[in-house]
């Protein structure tokens, strides 16, 4: 196992490789150039900004070297400058990233109360009505545009009942938990909708699996009580895959929220991003990107140690 | 699996036949919409701004007294033709690299999936963002854009699809004869692939209309006065409390489609896709 996954660290490195060539050619692409934003009618930015950045950028070198001299930066941890605040990018991220997470976390949390008992009951009664109720839930949650749905529960419950606030993250003035905890509750909601429904559906389906597989027929045939056969052997081993899956999600972190967090005005990653996009702030974007990237990768490695560690059947070649 | 027991199948599949019944329904509409439409796209109604649903305007007017829905009828096609193109765009590209990596092998079969583990690592609504920023944000440049971004899970299917028919004794046998590797692809890796290929391309779709409307959401979508029911939900949005209609007919158009989309998706997995089985 330590070996598969050294080997799998190895191929981490040229594909960090890649997107960072990728992500450079796409920032490349702006119209005008990335630095060509800079010098955009009537904006102010620090002259020590756009120097740096054209020093970094070697606007007169060839496009390899300026992907390498930006590559080498990147490598030392220096994502660069903002053309907008003209302070680091990494700091920028790193700010905004408490806020994202806690964002993140309670719609996991949500998710996870949500999409089990709903999984659970489709699963163990197949084509029943509750499946199938449960099954129009999800759909509805994967059809509804984000945005639409967090625009409706705005409407109702900050609008029209004004027991939750509309945005932000407390009231102004107000230092309270509790305060806080409110403006949680609709971006929150909002964001798991879409793990709600991928999440059960996809532990249905596991669960459905599960139940027909022979050792479940063997707990059964030596006379252990339904309860016993569903709980400790048919829904553990249901949940492996259904892990992993929340471990692939989190990848989302840096992306996941964009539009949940526009619309609550919610100070976290996703906003940063695209406030970042209309300033046209591209060391914002390429830092932003990178780290999903980064992000998407890490998980994908968290997922397979999960599922491994998890399932002692799985062995690593 | 015989090509007709698959269709018996989905017959079977009442949420989904009803689906295909919603979906061609609400489409036709769309498509006969210079015949259906009670008034022209851009007509305004000053007398008119912002009415409620009434007889003369079934579905009320909107900020500038247009009809909504007339332009509910004109934006579905947009939204729906970007939902068809961008799956047939996204589809055509995996399926393309992932028959060429999985039937050429070798070094090809090595960069084509490094770069699909590239491009499904990069955060896709980002750089979707980033990108419909650089755009004239029109139809073309929304189908483009989203269907080059949804490939990638295609192409590994697709790949894998290759491969295991690639190593079965009839295939040999067609090498044997002379056949080309593009014959081979046409005549049999590609009829094989077709189940999976079918299900990920119709979820494509219903995926390509929400995508739409998030950007329009984020003034990135297609731009006004060109009406889709993306950018129709973006414009009715500060008007939302006092105006609801103005979101409640776009919102709910892009919620069924997208939901019969789904159903539709979700039947012809239970029908076709060998490895998928339902309860």
């Amino acid at each position: 196992m330590r070996r598969y996954f050294a080997g799998r660290l190895l191929q981490v490195v040229p594909l960090l490789f890649g997107i960072s060539i990728v992500v450079f050619l796409v920032i490349q692409a702006a119209p005008g150039g990335p630095e060509g934003s800079l010098l955009a009618a009537g904006r102010f930015v620090d002259p020590e900004v756009i120097e740096s950045y054209r020093r970094r950028l070697g606007v007169d070198q060839p496009i390899y070297l300026q992907y390498l001299n930006w590559l080498g930066a990147v490598v030392r941890g220096d994502l660069g400058h903002s053309f907008a605040t003209s302070r680091p990018v990494a700091e920028m991220i790193v700010e905004r990233l408490p806020a994202t997470v806690e964002l993140m976390g309670t719609a996991f949390l949500l998710a996870a109360v949500l999409a089990i008992p709903l999984g659970l009951l489709g699963g163990l009664r197949p084509q029943s009505a509750i499946d199938l109720a449960g099954t129009g839930v999800s759909f509805l949650g994967i059809a509804m545009p984000v945005f639409w749905f967090g625009l409706l529960l705005q409407l109702i419950f900050s609008v029209k009942l004004g027991w939750l606030p509309v945005g932000g993250t407390g009231t102004v003035g107000a230092t309270s938990l509790g305060d806080h905890l409110l403006h949680l509750v609709l971006p929150g909601l909002v964001l798991s909708t879409r793990y709600v429904a991928g999440w059960s559906r996809y532990f249905r389906g596991s669960l459905v699996g599960t139940l027909r597989a022979d050792f479940v027929r063997t707990a059964r045939a030596k006379g252990l009580a339904e309860r016993a056969v569903v709980g400790t052997h048919a829904v553990r081993n249901a949940m492996i895959p259904l892990v992993s899956i929340m471990a692939l999600n989190a990848a989302e972190l840096f992306s996941g929220a964009v539009i949940t967090e526009t619309v609550f005005a919610w100070p976290g990653i996703g906003r940063l991003f695209v406030q970042a996009m209309f300033a046209r702030d591209y060391p914002v974007l390429m830092g932003v990107l990178l780290m999903g990237a980064l992000a998407v990768i890490v998980f994908n490695l968290v997922a397979d140690l999960l599922y491994g560690f998890l399932d002692p059947r799985i062995r690593y070649e | 699996m015989s090509r007709g027991s698959g269709w018996d199948r989905f017959r079977r599949h009442k949420a989904a036949v009803a689906s295909v019944a919603v979906f061609a329904a609400l489409g036709a509409a769309c498509l006969a919409a210079p015949v259906l439409a009670p008034y022209q796209i851009d007509a305004i109604d000053l007398g008119n701004l912002r009415a409620p649903p009434s007889l003369t305007h079934l579905m009320g007017t909107d900020d500038l007294g247009r009809d909504v829905f007339t332009r509910m009828l004109y934006g579905g096609r947009i939204s729906i033709a970007i939902g068809l193109l961008a799956a047939l765009v996204g589809t055509g590209l995996g399926a393309l690299i992932g028959a060429t990596a999985g039937f050429v092998g070798r070094r090809l079969d090595s960069v084509l999936m490094r770069f699909t583990d590239v491009a499904f690592a990069i955060p896709t609504l980002p750089l979707l963002i980033v990108l419909s920023g650089y755009s004239e944000a029109a139809l073309i440049s929304m189908v483009t854009i989203i269907g080059g971004l949804s490939w990638m899970a295609t192409a590994r299917v697709v790949r894998s699809e290759v491969l295991t028919i690639r190593a079965m004794p009839y295939l040999e046998a067609a090498r044997a004869l002379g056949a080309a590797n593009v014959t081979m692809i046409r005549r049999h890796a590609l009829p094989n692939a077709m189940g999976p290929l079918i299900v990920a391309a119709t979820l494509a779709v219903g995926n390509a209309i929400v995508i739409e409307s998030s950007l329009s959401f984020l003034g990135l979508g297609v731009q006004p006065p060109t009406p889709t029911w993306g950018n129709m939900l973006m414009d009715s949005q500060s008007t939302m409390a006092s105006k609801p209609w103005l979101t409640i007919f776009p919102g709910a158009a892009i919620l069924l489609v997208v939901l019969a989309i789904n159903f539709i998706g979700d039947g012809l997995r239970d029908s076709f896709d060998p490895r998928h089985h339902g309860g």
